[in-house]
């Protein structure tokens, strides 16, 4: 009876730390698993970002060179614009291709924002602006008082092509032959008599 | 005797679903990470394919030098064909 009284709470424990054990081994096993599985996707996201910054390393200094060599022609424009348009005449041809960039000025310029622009056209003349036109895709032709703005962004060049009139540019199956001349020719003209001859006058009237 | 039984069932019934709950709790949370880390390695690859242009940036750089060179040439020729601003 005895016996019985002692080993009934000792069963009960030892299977109490059995179950505790057997949940600590099941969970953390499982644990195990699951990290190696981050362990491994982990890795994967390593080799991306590496790739990542492998590839965006040289962005940086490109970008800086770049943006060197745009301010630098930013600096030779605007300063050669100004240099031969006067500062006023400057700020209206940029007011004119740009509406409102005369308010902020030339970056060199600080002075120019001061400057009454006047309108691009009391300055220049229609071909001016139409020239500028056609040099620029779409934002002068809002603000022109022409319209729409010339250029064909999709003819391009074939576009200011058919502005002149010449023959190739309707790509015919054939051209006509030059002209042969010489005494090759297959046409031959005999030299007239008259030609360098004083010139015939009609008799005086009496 | 009493003390033991007290210790067993306590065991048995406190313990064991305590340290059952919080190991299910890692367990859980670390079941959650993996998804976490598949979506973010799946970003990291999309991020390096879209860097795949960033070599071409070398071109650019290369083509903007040779488009401020020819800017330069052009304004030069026009500084010398055009005649300053008089002032007025």
């Amino acid at each position: 009876m005895l016996v019985t009284g002692v080993v009934a709470p000792a069963v009960v424990m030892i299977v109490a730390v059995v179950l505790i054990v057997g949940a600590l081994v099941y969970y953390l096993v499982s644990t195990i698993l699951e990290l190696r599985k981050i362990a491994a996707g982990l890795d994967l996201v390593i080799a991306g970002v590496s790739e990542i910054v492998a590839k965006s390393a040289p962005v940086n200094d490109v970008v800086n060179t770049i943006n060197e060599q745009l301010d630098a022609g930013v600096d030779a424009l605007e300063g050669l614009l100004v240099k031969k348009a006067g500062m006023r005449d400057a700020m209206g041809l940029v007011d004119g291709l740009y509406p409102g960039a005369a308010a902020a000025g030339l970056r060199n310029f600080p002075e120019s924002t001061d400057v009454d622009s006047p309108r691009i056209g009391e300055t220049y003349t229609r071909g001016t602006l139409q020239l500028a036109r056609l040099g620029r895709e779409a934002p002068i032709a809002a603000a022109s008082p022409g319209g729409g703005v010339l250029r064909n962004v999709e003819g391009g060049s074939l576009a200011a092509r058919s502005l002149y009139p010449e023959v190739r540019q309707t790509r015919p199956k054939n051209l006509p032959n030059s002209p042969v001349i010489g005494s090759g020719a297959p046409v031959q003209y005999e030299q007239r008599d008259d030609i360098g001859a004083p010139r015939k006058r009609p008799p005086r009237r009496p | 005797m009493t003390l033991w039984w007290i210790g067993s069932i306590v065991l048995l019934i406190v313990i064991l679903p305590v340290v059952a709950y919080l190991l299910n709790g890692v367990l859980q949370a670390a079941r959650s990470i993996p998804a976490t880390v598949d979506g973010i390695a799946s970003v990291a690859a999309a991020g390096s394919r879209d860097l795949d242009a960033a070599a071409l940036l070398l071109t650019t750089q290369e083509q903007a030098t040779q488009t401020i060179a020819e800017v330069a040439s052009y304004g030069g020729s026009l500084d010398v064909i055009l005649d300053d601003d008089d002032g007025g």
